[in-house]
């Protein structure tokens, strides 16, 4: 039976692996399997467990408590005898729980204090000597560094270390240097005390033991030690020949270059080496970051030009050495260089470094690409040198090149090169940060274009226009010439629907031809306020200043240190000491300078900014943050708006509200005797809550008939029995569903009704006593459902419900992930005369819907907000010759789905909406011909296709001659069978709203 | 977390393996023999963890048997290194004949014994 159960716990877990969400409904078996009384049982539980706890330990925190007492229980020797190793209790068991209870305390004062006794056991109870052992004490170091430190378990842990660093067996020394190296960020003063044994093991003749070491030296890197540590990483690097650890020492080496570099020949040195070692296999974005390094350079400029220069000279004198093959990405590197800086040298005249580009060009061990990144920069030092022999021979030679790539640059210089002047303004020095701005609207072609449509030419369609177009009109052969496809934006070139106003403002009446300086952002001259780490308080500059200035003293105290260190091993040792001896700790005072407990907060914050040598402009970045920021800004003022809005709409619902209120109460009394006339009245609220999302401009007609004062208003003989009393006064301000009965038996009659309050939806729940009596201890509960939060709302009643009365329960949903439909269920129980109760269960439908809301953003916003989104849907739906005007598809789509109409220009309609808590999206809507062209675009990637479902649901509304899956009370509808379908909602209660009705 | 688990010979040969991650059968050949040459190459000296592409192997020897475990980063090393020998000791337990052509040995699977390791229930069959 064990057995049983343990495999099935092992299935539970692959499964949990491969579909975490298909085991969710069963998380209360993994708890009952951790508690089971078979021990490999609960072993199996605790896989599913730390997986768990991995991804969302904050869920189990509750369980602390459980695995501390298995864990003590596991370490008291409790388990049977079968389940030691060596005398060990359940070593892996213990292993497992360890990393659990890691997990659990990390980062949590609270639940760590209930881990420090069983964790203080383990570590003692494991003395014995034996391979497994220092297993459990590893894993129980690796514990008490992860959760909240406590000092004496962590002087604890730090001797075991010691003991495994020291021990004379590889596996074990093995273990406590990957021990310190997890153990180094938080506590380097403990590298300090094994200095000597990491010196040793730098130079141990298992590169695995080396690699490691590497491996730890690279967290304690500094600004003072960067140069040993760096020539020891590339002294490893030369020897290693796999591919994996090149990639992964050439990105460190990189990394720590960038950071700490001491000088710029160091640093054009390092990443020289880095390059001809990585070569080709390394990460591209380390060319690439350097790249840009050189380019955009730092806050000196003087400085940024030495560094320029030297990389220049030394890729200079490196082309030089004969018989030296380069990786391709090195000689990128060199010949984008070059090109850009080589008018830094003195000597060397432009002519010189081309004729060296040249011969590298005609080398044969280069491919292609870097071929191109060669012409290229023989094409920018060309305006530059005055006699052009070369460059001639070069364009003779490559325009006949096989290879297109390479004829089309040779092209370009070509014709570049007849006209000097031009290509100087096009290739200007030192320019390769600034943006180069180009009229990319093609205004310069306005005039063309109107005078070819004037003559008859079809305007340009985009290209997915067009295959939409090919695609709706299926395999027929079109007979229609073919249009002549210019682009222009004046015209109907539309990129988006943001760039209609953008775009032509751009281009405005501009008859130009060529570039034009249009208002980027310039960014010369002003202050820099955001850099990469963040705000950059003006003292930065001084505290710069400062630490520069510190390095000094605090060397003095290592050095200090190390003298300690020294005379103590004179003291205990021998007096003589061997040369090597001191070499090595000649070598440890340079590796662990900067490590003293005064520089510790410069080591725990890595990325600190202080001994960054070179601390990046990153023009491109600020711009981009500047932007994000404002389109934040943007959506939160849009919000703002949004609420202002909303209340002056409030009026009309108050004033809807009187009457509306009297004329439903009136309805469930006298329904038989209704007549069509109140009836009308009816959808109110709902066609209430419409308009209060449609902006006055859109209020149509058919929406106005509903302040028409009714008719029978008099029937105010309000009963308050009437379910309808229930209607709670929030319904006042916000719009609602229809009542819809839920669930009923011969006593209480439970409904239910949504409330779309503008931060969340408000399900409420009307209890209706009919009994006579009345009910003790009624309780609604709401059965917890994995899309939504639900909270209840205060002010839920006693727990009495008088005869023949009704109470409410209140539930605010939020929405805690997309989904399409989702099922949220309850149930009510009550007594009746105290003696036995009874539950009764229900559930209710919420769709996204329900949560969708307008968005009120201005056009302009709108324009911003649409080019930040990625998601992306687009759908062209056939429409009846009828529905094709625009306005009425819009306000449908309004009413239906809560979306905000932006703007309507010509056949296009922007619309925005926002899925609670603050997922925008957007629409836009062109007709063109009987077509109705949707695209959408979201900031969430499912939102845009379920919109879309529903947009097209509506438009089977709009259109007659389409099914209607919604059984709405549109316009076509005749009264007699809306007064049909009320009659069946209300009193009937069997149908639900969105049920199919059939015609 | 284990990936994979070999039982490999001295030559070469894959005596048995098992793979907890997909890995398609003509990459499972090269892994195994890049694994087992590096396994080959290290001495006794020299620790039984290897840093093998973005994964750990940890392998002991018995005889001319080679048992290699390939772990991701997370996984404690010195407690897989364990856990195989706990594997041959079950082995040892299940299989009873599983012996070395000496019997004076007190424990065939000791790495430093010359025996052969083998294992069988009727006809004992050398695994190596």
């Amino acid at each position: 039976m064990e057995i049983i159960r343990r495999k099935a716990v092992l299935a539970l877990y692959k499964f949990y692996l491969i579909a975490p969400n298909q085991v969710q409904h069963i998380h209360i078996k993994f708890r009952k399997a951790l508690c089971d009384r078979d021990v490999g049982v609960m072993a199996a539980s605790l896989h599913i467990y730390l997986r768990m706890i991995k991804e969302n330990s904050s869920a189990y925190k509750d369980l602390t408590g459980s695995f501390v007492t298995i864990l003590k229980q596991v370490v008291g020797g409790k388990l049977p005898v079968d389940f030691n190793y060596h005398s060990v209790p359940a070593p892996w068991l213990q292993i497992q729980l360890l990393r659990i209870l890691g997990l659990l305390g990390k980062d949590d004062q609270r639940t760590s204090e209930l881990m420090y006794d069983v964790l203080d056991e383990s570590l003692r109870r494991a003395e014995l000597n034996h391979n497994v052992t220092y297993a459990i004490l590893f894993e129980c170091v690796h514990t008490v560094y992860s959760v909240y430190p406590k000092s004496e378990l962590l002087e604890k842990a730090a001797k075991c270390i010691g003991k495994f660093v020291l021990s004379p067996k590889i596996n074990l020394k093995y273990l406590g240097l990957k021990a310190l190296t997890y153990v180094i960020q938080q506590d380097p003063t403990l590298a300090l005390q094994h200095q000597m044994t990491i010196i040793e093991c730098l130079d141990h003749p298992d590169p695995i033991i080396k690699r490691e070491t590497l491996e730890l030296l690279y967290r304690i890197t500094n600004a003072q030690n960067i140069t040993v540590i760096v020539q020891k990483m590339l002294e490893y690097l030369h020897q290693s020949k796999e591919e994996y650890i090149i990639v992964n020492l050439v990105g460190k080496i990189a990394e720590l270059a960038e950071k700490y570099a001491p000088d710029n020949a160091w640093f054009i040195q390092t990443m020289n080496a880095v390059f001809s070692v990585g070569g080709d296999v390394m990460h591209p974005d380390i060319p690439n970051n350097f790249l840009r390094l050189l380019a955009e350079g730092f806050d000196d400029e003087t400085e940024n030009q030495q560094l320029r220069l030297y990389a220049v000279q030394s890729y200079f004198t490196l082309l030089d050495v004969e018989n030296v093959f380069y990786p391709q990405r090195f000689l990128q590197v060199m010949s984008w260089v070059l090109g850009e800086y080589s008018y830094l040298l003195d000597k060397e005249t432009p002519e010189e470094v081309i004729t060296k580009l040249y011969k590298l060009l005609r080398s044969d061990s280069i491919s292609s690409e870097t071929k191109a990144w060669i012409i290229a920069a023989v094409t920018k030092l060309t305006p530059q040198a005055h006699s052009s022999n070369i460059v001639e021979r070069l364009i003779q030679e490559f325009t006949t090149s096989l290879d297109t790539c390479l004829r089309q640059h040779a092209f370009e210089l070509k014709h570049l090169h007849e006209n000097v002047k031009f290509m100087k303004g096009l290739l200007p020095v030192d320019k390769s940060c600034e943006d180069m701005v180009v009229d990319a609207s093609l205004s310069f072609l306005d005039g063309f274009v109107a005078e070819e449509l004037s003559q008859g030419a079809a305007p340009y369609k985009p290209h997915h226009q067009r295959q939409e177009e090919k695609l709706s009109q299926g395999k027929v052969l079109s007979f229609e010439p073919y249009g002549l496809s210019f682009s222009s934006s004046g015209f109907s070139g539309r990129q988006s629907p943001a760039g209609i106003s953008l775009g032509s403002d751009i281009s405005g009446n501009s008859t130009d031809t060529g570039l034009k300086e249009t208002n980027s952002l310039k960014l010369e001259g002003i202050k820099k306020l955001w850099g990469k780490e963040g705000y950059l308080p003006k003292k930065e500059s001084k505290t710069g200043e400062e630490t520069e200035a510190l390095p000094v003293p605090q060397e003095n105290i290592i050095m200090e240190n190390v003298d300690q260190i020294i005379t103590k091993n004179d003291q205990s040792q021998a007096l003589t000491q061997s040369k090597e001896e001191k070499e090595k700790q000649l070598l440890a005072s340079s590796l662990f300078v900067g490590l003293g407990s005064e520089s510790t907060i410069n080591l725990l914050g890595k990325a600190d900014t202080l001994s960054h040598k070179f601390r990046r402009k990153s023009k491109v970045k600020e711009t981009k943050s500047g932007q994000t920021t404002t389109s934040q800004n943007m959506t939160r003022s849009s919000f703002s708006s949004s609420s202002n809005v909303t209340y002056e709409e409030d009026y009309y619902l108050d004033n809807f509200q009187d009457r509306g209120d009297k004329e439903v109460k009136k309805f469930s009394l006298n329904s038989e005797l209704l007549d069509s006339e109140s009836l009308t009245e009816l959808p109110l609220v709902e066609k209430i809550s419409n308009c209060r999302l449609s902006t006055p401009s859109l209020f149509a007609d058919n929406n106005m008939e509903v302040f028409h004062p009714p008719q029978s208003a008099a029937a105010s003989v309000a009963n308050e029995i009437s379910l309808t009393s229930s209607l709670l006064e929030e319904t006042t301000e916000h719009m609602h569903s229809d009542l819809m009965e839920v669930c009923n038996n011969e006593t209480i009659s439970v409904s239910s009704y949504k409330i779309w309050k503008d931060e969340c939806l408000l399900m409420v729940w009307s209890v209706f006593n009919k009994s006579a009596s009345e009910l003790k201890s009624a309780n609604l509960e709401m059965a917890p459902a994995e899309n939504f939060k639900i909270t209840e709302q205060p002010g839920c009643c006693l727990p009495v419900i008088e005869a023949e009365s009704t109470k409410n329960f209140q539930y605010s949903v939020q929405m805690e992930k997309p989904f399409t439909e989702g099922n949220l269920s309850g149930f009510i129980n009550y007594q009746v005369m105290d003696t036995h109760s009874v539950q009764l269960e229900f559930s209710v439908n919420l769709s996204l819907l329900d949560f969708i809301r307008p968005l009120k953003i201005s056009t302009e916003d709108f324009g911003k907000l649409w080019l930040s989104f990625a998601n992306d849907v687009k759908q062209n739906v056939k429409m009846s010759e009828s529905q094709a005007a625009l306005p009425s598809t819009l306000k449908a789509l309004q009413q239906e789905l809560r979306l905000h109409v932006v703007d309507i220009i010509g056949n296009e309609g922007l619309l925005a909406c926002q899925l609670l808590p603050s997922i925008p999206c957007l629409l836009h809507f062109r007709v063109h011909g009987d077509m109705l062209a949707l695209w959408f675009r979201s900031s969430c990637s499912t939102l845009p296709d379920y919109l879309l479902y529903q947009c097209q649901k509506v438009r089977a509304w709009i259109d007659p001659q389409l099914p209607v899956p919604i059984p709405c009370f549109h316009p076509g509808m005749t009264r007699a069978f809306k007064a049909e379908c009320f009659v069946s909602v209300f009193l009937s209660s069997r149908c639900k709203k969105h049920d199919y009705i059939p015609l | 977390m284990i990936k994979f688990f070999l039982m490999v010979n001295k030559q070469g040969q894959t005596r048995l393996s098992k793979y907890y991650e997909h890995v398609e059968i003509n990459k499972r050949t090269l892994l195994e023999t890049e694994v087992i040459k590096s396994c080959l190459s290290r001495s006794n000296e020299q620790c039984s963890f290897i840093e093998y592409k973005d994964f750990k192997l940890i392998y002991r020897q018995y005889a001319a048997l080679f048992i290699v475990v390939g772990v991701n980063d997370t996984e404690n090393e010195m407690a897989i290194y364990e856990f195989i020998h706990n594997f041959v000791e079950v082995l040892d337990d299940y299989f009873s004949r599983v012996s070395g052509p000496s019997h004076t040995q007190a424990s065939p699977y000791r790495a430093a014994s010359p025996t052969c390791f083998q294992a069988g229930n009727q006809s004992s069959r050398c695994l190596c």
